[in-house]
């Protein structure tokens, strides 16, 4: 080693030790601590790994495993400037496809490149949460929406001449987008205002109204209410907050789950944008109400912009008495800290999260135990979706009754949806459960709808005869992403967009779901480019039953449901497409198979066995 | 007026015929097998070829050569019911473990630069009798219809046997005792 690179090494440590205590070297802090390094180094190199790995008196194996384990994470350079594209169906149906044209036109590279001068870095990702405002791209944690070719121009150039990215921004967006903490070009759209989160709330008023009920009242006031997860999942969170009040320990946590990564939903991002007070109001009222000190929001990577504004409310918060010590003068105390993610849709399984949370790579946990006796750092944790602390808070401040009313008897209360797709106004919509498909799409100015998903990929798609079929638990259940396909849409490559979601976001731990989503891209692969058969469908059909009963998390148990679905409500297209004259048709190509051997060999391929066979079905 | 016997051919593609030696693990079943069925195209018997229809189809072994993809093509004309046997025709196996490595890179390593080439003038070999090497290792099914399919690195005797007898009554292999495919 010369002189120079000793050098260097010492600064790089220095940094990294600077890095290393502004998180007072708490190892639940590795991903802020990666997440920091490659922003500033725009990769993690392994002398970056060693040295984290060495000042955090980690094993070096743990920090790799968790540096390569997010989206965001890379050890090659993605430039100073990391364009990410979202790949999303929304995103492709706004014309993402030619976004990334116009980017590699003026960049001059290909996608998942980086120019040699390393400034530029050219990269796809998964759903921004911006589907109401495709195409949209993220630079630099900035994000940029509505993206047009001019943009594109422009913005490259603004790359090219080393701006800051920031002042990249044109236009800014509604509400709360425009403040200089957010300064984004989102938007709000929220279309529907309803009775539970787009009106007014002062601040303190739900906490209040816990403290004069008491711990116990305030936990069957919301099992009174019937409020469910409104992740998606839909479990009792009335019984969740006793489960973990009355499982044994000192320490309780308090989990906000903002890492709302299915595609189609982006309405944690405006409940987050416009009534963050509430959000983090509610979770001041669980931590009451199940004697918790400490609360985590976790926040997706893709929302990192909204990171600096969250952090103000908090501190506002914390001034007016509402978090911290002593809330509002009694003996309860309790704080939020705010975790950032780096790109991996399985950190929004609960589970994933809290490993996520503790600084490790987002990998579900085998259940029992669940979180609620066994979570963040193996103490009881609830963790509750954005909206449902949302929700919560205004039970606890209008009562249960008042909250009852609304929606159905098994669904009570109000949803954010967020439509999207072939819709005149896309965006968020505050509606009572139990309203029609058909309601919501004359609401939202949908016409000739070929399909409408629901609840995201790992939901339903339902075809015109289903319309009628209402949004409640027991009925159509959603996590709040409702996308809707026009008839002119290519129903079949919006599934594969949908697998091959799931396939970049397995996070490969268990076969079913590593393998079998692979698997099945390449069967409809198949069938999209007419090699097809029917026993083609019914082998999708098998190993989706199989897939979605081995695999060990929610993410793998709901990844066939974009085949099976549509299989199922939409034969028509499949049979369509498959060939009902064979029974099996092979998609080998022995010259596509042999040529690069004989390329290798410098020989001339011999394709003679090709000319006796057509296809490899049976002798009759 | 005797039953008219079914015929059986069998053959190794990309495998190492353990398959078949398993099938020779019949013992003095091989007798009685020998009564139910004839053998057409096999290693059992030594018919290179042919020579008429038949009713069973073992294969051993995935595709990993152009001449894998003719004897397979092959069986799929003349046999009525193919089953892959053991787990290179099943999945491609042990060789597939070459499968992700370019081919280019492969014939260097074996016949260039690898440890155990000593020759100065080495060379990849390029007669045009030599089967042309895949692109990777291909599972059977992915290259001929497959009828049914009997795992195991190998399948055990007991198996093959018993897989052989449903096949020779007319049943499906769906009706093997599942303690024969059972692996832990």
């Amino acid at each position: 080693m010369n002189e120079r690179t000793i050098l260097d090494l010492n600064e790089t440590r220095n940094v990294i030790i600077e890095i290393i205590d502004q998180v007072r070297g708490d190892r639940t802090q590795l991903l802020a601590v990666l997440r920091e390094c490659q922003s500033r180094w725009r990769h993690l190199s392994p002398q970056v790994i060693t040295l984290i790995a060495e000042e955090m008196d980690l094993s070096r194996v743990h920090v790799e495993g968790v540096a390569t384990f997010y989206h965001f994470l890379s050890r090659t350079h993605r430039g100073n400037y990391t364009v990410y594209v979202n790949t999303s169906a929304t995103a492709e149906m706004a014309g993402s496809h030619a976004i990334v044209k116009a980017f590699e036109r003026e960049v001059g590279i290909s996608f998942g490149e980086t120019t040699s001068d390393r400034q530029i870095g050219l990269r796809t990702t998964s759903c921004i949460g911006m589907c109401d405002q495709e195409p949209a791209i993220l630079i630099n944690d900035v994000v940029f929406t509505r993206m047009t070719d001019a943009k594109v121009t422009k913005i490259v150039a603004g790359m090219k001449a080393n701006r800051p990215v920031r002042d990249l921004v044109e236009s800014l967006g509604d509400g709360k987008n425009a403040l200089e903490e957010i300064h984004a070009e989102v938007s709000n759209h929220i279309r529907v205002r309803g009775p539970v989160f787009f009106t007014d709330f002062e601040p303190g008023t739900a906490l209040k109204a816990a403290m004069n009920h008491g711990a116990l009242e305030v936990i069957d006031e919301v099992k009174q209410s019937g409020l469910r997860g409104r992740g998606g999942a839909g479990f009792d969170t009335g019984q969740k907050w006793g489960f973990c009040r009355a499982a044994e320990s000192e320490t309780r946590y308090v989990m906000c789950n903002a890492d709302e990564g299915e595609p189609g939903t982006f309405k944690d991002r405006v409940l987050l944008t416009e009534m963050p007070e509430l959000i983090f109001e509610g979770m001041a009222v669980a931590g009451y109400a199940i004697e918790a000190k400490h609360g985590i929001l976790y926040l997706r990577g893709e929302y990192a912009y909204l990171k600096d504004y969250l952090e103000n409310v908090l501190t506002k918060m914390r001034q007016e008495h509402l978090l911290g010590r002593r809330i509002l003068g009694t003996r309860f105390s309790f704080d939020i800290q705010i975790k950032v993610g780096a790109g991996a849709y399985i950190c929004g399984e609960e589970s994933a999260l809290i490993e996520s949370a503790e600084g490790k790579r987002g990998q579900p946990r085998n259940r029992p135990p669940y979180p609620v006796t066994s979570g963040y750092l193996r103490r009881p944790t609830i963790v509750n979706n954005v909206e449902t602390f949302g929700a919560a808070a205004k039970i606890i401040l209008n009562g249960a009754a008042w909250f009852r009313k609304m929606g159905t008897p098994a669904s009570s209360g109000v949803k954010v949806l967020s439509v999207a797709g072939d819709c005149e106004r896309p965006g968020i919509y505050e509606v009572e459960w139990g309203m029609s498909i058909r309601e919501l799409l004359a609401i939202c100015g949908a016409k000739d709808v070929l399909a409408v998903q629901v609840g995201g990929p790992s939901g339903q798609c339902i075809s015109q005869n289903e319309f009628d079929r209402k949004l409640c638990f027991s009925d159509l259940s959603t996590g709040g992403a409702v996308t809707i396909f026009g008839q002119k849409r290519d129903l079949l490559s919006i599934v594969h967009n949908y697998m091959e979601f799931f396939e970049d976001e397995s996070c490969g731990f268990c076969v079913p779901c590593r393998t079998g989503n692979t698997l099945l891209i390449k069967a409809l692969e198949k069938i999209m480019v007419g090699n097809g058969t029917a026993a083609d469908i019914e082998n999708i059909k098998q190993l989706g039953k199989t897939i979605k009963a081995t695999s060990r998390c929610g993410l793998g148990q709901s990844s066939p449901h974009p085949l099976l679905s549509t299989i199922r409500n939409f034969t028509e297209i499949y049979q369509k497409k498959v060939r009902a004259d064979v029974d099996f048709l092979s998609q080998f190509d022995l010259k596509f198979a042999v040529i690069d051997s004989c390329v290798a060999a410098n020989r001339k391929p011999n394709l003679e066995i090709d000319s006796e066979v057509v296809d490899g079905t049976r002798p009759n | 007026m005797k039953k008219k016997k079914l015929v059986l051919a069998t053959t190794s593609l990309a495998g190492c015929f353990g398959c078949h030696m398993s099938l020779l693990d019949i013992d003095e079943r091989i007798l009685d097998l020998v009564e139910l069925v004839t053998f057409d195209k096999s290693p059992i018997d030594d018919i290179k070829e042919f020579t008429q229809m038949c009713d069973i189809g073992l294969i051993e072994g995935g595709c990993c050569n152009s001449e894998n993809v003719r004897v397979l093509r092959d069986f799929r004309k003349h046999c009525k019911i193919l089953v892959s046997v053991g787990q290179c025709a099943i999945t491609g196996g042990l060789p597939a473990l070459r499968n992700g490595i370019p081919v280019a890179e492969l014939f260097k390593e074996a016949f260039l630069t690898g440890p155990t080439v000593d020759s100065k003038s080495s060379q990849i070999p390029n007669d045009e009798e030599i089967p042309m090497l895949l692109d990777r290792v291909y599972p059977c099914h992915e290259i001929v219809k497959i009828d049914g399919y009997l795992p195991g690195c190998p399948p055990r005797a007991d198996l093959l046997w018993e897989a052989l007898n449903l096949l020779i009554a007319g049943k499906s292999l769906d009706e093997l005792n599942f303690d024969l495919v059972r692996y832990d």
